[in-house]
């Protein structure tokens, strides 16, 4: 299929900058930003908005990071404000719980996303049944896709489908996916999966390759897409959802959002928030090539200023070793054996 | 002298648990409990000469008493110990639960084994595989000072956690928090598992991250870590320190690794050994105690049995 063959397709877009944002922020944005983006995301028309810790329901933690407010006050600062938008969580099944499920079905949250690495999907089967028995929308979100075959994938997303998921994210964590892989995944999926199963797309810019990408799942059949104003997120950012909407309006794909409405969210609310730039430099770039979770990438700037370990050091034997989402205590467990192998001792020890 | 015993599960747990039982002075495996006739560890159990049904608990019940079964291992899903444990108890059979259910008090041997001598517990939990790797040294350090905050990162091989870890990965995390509390001694706890399906397979690795109230008693600290894994290693030999100790500001952070012994499955899945051996550590207490006297289950039938 051509790009210009998309025209009338339409697309739900998600915004991301209120949940895989927080990485960027280190958790830490406070409850007057999370209601003023969100609010202003509606106001743009995006129709589904992400809100939890950056590691899902129950994320907050020494090991990723304490969240500077609860997932349920975050929930609150956002779902009562919104006119048109839905609200979405993340929950990672050996992070949060159904307790944390519940807590945000009965906060008003309308989808849940239930994220596993992509080879172990049943780890998520009481997520999304009792989601569905909530009657919410229930996601299977298949993490790291790049590591395995696009066969391995269906067989986890049909793992997912029966369990009653009603839509199946491929997920590219590390931003490693080019668009060729892209296509073969989403291509499958759509090929065997019932025509009613949404199938979706989640990208990380460490390559660049996010919009790209991004379209690559649109022409194979994906009708949700993730993005993030200005970019906001793990890594160097997740697909900027204002280039996205430009985009697709080019190719006259309706996404329902105002251009240049997400244009101004990126660059007057979301923008100014930022404690460093979004972007593509050594370090994210390091997660690309490597293939390593883009969450990494602040813990591994943390390390490396306590160890004198350099980051794309750090980054790129995470990915050597095929470390998953959640991994983060290897973070630092890899510095230390890097110091022993250069005969330092840590300093602080 | 052996107490027989029947293991309930023919999961990677149950069948693990077999070897561990097969070495054991004082227990005897006799009967493994299966749902599934065709699966690996009915099969292996067999060939290890112990007597098998397919039929779940329910086909173990009649024979009890002719095989004198007087403690079980419950290694199948926490959504269904409870029933096993209340059939099995209630015929006298003390139960020990593998399974992340805690309906029972919870055990970590190298911690709080003593607390249960001459309790005649009928139901004692195992905590989890990440919780017996983990709680000894969340203890390590609440037994320097108060800990406000234990957290524990566990990360397996996808190949050693089998259909029940993973449909009860919210008990494990549930009761493995609750067990970094109650026996490790933090003020709270926290658990997170991660599998991780590299290939050649991941030795269990865990981080215990604590924070202390006050400045951490870094000498201390250290040395009751050592003599902790010494312990552990007194029934799981894999059991090893990564790393020094790391201190910054109040946070103390532990890195181990858990090799099994390779019996069932191979020596990565040390998350089945450290479980296992705990298990069996804490049944031979029970077991001695049945021998010496001290305690006879079959006093607590009751009469609906």
């Amino acid at each position: 299929m051509a790009l210009q063959d998309l025209k009338g397709r339409k697309v739900t877009l998600h915004d991301m900058c209120l949940r895989d944002g927080m990485h960027a922020k280190r958790h830490q944005i406070t409850l007057e930003q999370m209601t003023a983006i969100a609010s202003a995301l509606d106001e743009a028309g995006v129709p589904l908005i992400e809100v939890t810790h950056g590691d899902g329901l129950d994320g907050t933690s020494i090991n990723y990071g304490f969240g500077l407010h609860t997932d349920e006050e975050y929930l609150k600062a956002t779902v009562p404000h919104l006119k048109q938008a839905k609200v979405s969580c993340l929950l990672v099944p050996g992070i949060g719980t159904v307790d944390g499920l519940r807590m945000a079905a009965d906060l008003g949250v309308s989808c849940i996303r239930v994220a596993t690495h992509c080879t172990e999907a049943d780890c998520g089967e009481q997520h999304i049944g009792l989601a569905r028995k909530l009657n919410l929308d229930a996601v299977g979100f298949l993490m790291m896709a790049h590591m395995v075959a696009p066969e391995k994938i269906l067989e986890q997303a049909k793992l997912f489908e029966s369990y009653g998921a009603t839509c199946i994210y491929v997920t590219d964590s590390a931003g490693y996916m080019l668009p060729d892989d892209v296509t073969a995944k989403i291509g499958l999926l759509r090929a065997n999966l019932a025509p009613n199963i949404e199938l979706g797309f989640h990208a990380h810019n460490n390559l660049s390759m996010s919009v790209a990408n991004s379209l690559a799942a649109i022409e194979a059949g994906a009708n949700r897409i993730d993005g993030s104003a200005a970019g906001l997120g793990a890594g160097a950012g997740n697909t900027p959802l204002e280039t996205l909407v430009a985009v697709c309006d080019r190719l006259k794909i309706e996404t329902g959002i105002s251009l240049y409405k997400i244009m101004d969210v990126a660059e007057d609310v979301v923008r100014p928030i930022m404690d460093q730039p979004v972007r593509v430099d050594r370090d994210s770039l390091s997660l690309g090539f490597a293939g390593t979770y883009s969450t990494f990438l602040l813990h591994a700037k943390r390390f490396s200023d306590r160890y004198g370990i350099s980051v794309r050091d750090l980054l790129v034997e995470c990915g050597r070793r095929k470390t998953v989402a959640g991994q983060e205590d290897m973070i630092e467990s890899i510095a230390l054996e890097m110091l022993a192998e250069r005969g330092k001792q840590p300093a602080h020890a | 002298m052996k107490i027989n015993c029947a293991l309930i599960g023919s999961g990677n747990i149950g069948t693990d648990l077999m070897f561990k039982l097969e070495r054991s002075p004082v227990l005897k495996p006799v009967w493994m409990v299966g749902i599934d006739p065709d699966s690996d560890g009915l099969r292996k159990a067999r060939e290890h000469g112990m007597k098998t049904t397919h039929e779940g608990v329910d086909g173990l019940l009649p024979h009890l008493v002719e095989d004198n079964i007087q403690i079980a291992f419950d290694a199948t899903s926490a959504y269904v110990h409870k029933e096993n444990s209340d059939k099995l108890t209630a015929r006298g059979v003390v139960m020990i639960d593998l399974t992340p259910a805690a309906i029972g008090p919870f055990c970590v041997p190298p911690v709080n084994i003593k607390d249960h001598l001459g309790k005649r517990e009928m139901n004692v939990n195992m905590v989890t595989c990440g919780g017996q790797a983990t709680i000894p040294m969340v203890y390590a350090v609440s037994r320097v000072q108060p800990v406000v905050y234990g957290e524990i990162v566990a990360t397996v091989a996808s190949k050693s956690a089998g259909p029940g870890t993973r449909k009860n990965i919210d008990e494990f995390t549930r009761t493995t928090s609750k067990g970094i509390e109650v026996v490790g001694g933090a003020r709270k706890g926290k658990a997170i598992i991660i599998l991780n399906p590299a290939e050649p397979p991941l030795i269990m690795r865990d981080t215990i991250h604590c924070l202390t109230e006050t400045v951490p008693q870094e000498d201390a600290i250290r040395a009751s870590v050592k003599d902790m894994i010494g312990e552990v290693q007194k029934y799981v030999p894999g059991y090893r320190l990564l790393h020094n100790v790391v201190f910054d500001g109040n946070r103390v952070s532990i890195f181990v690794e858990v090799e099994g012994l390779g019996d069932y499955l191979p020596k990565y899945a040390g998350n089945l050994d450290i479980m296992t051996a705990a298990g069996t550590r804490t049944a031979e207490m029970i077991a001695e105690e049945i021998i010496a006297g001290s305690f006879n289950p079959a006093q607590y039938k009751t009469a609906a049995a």
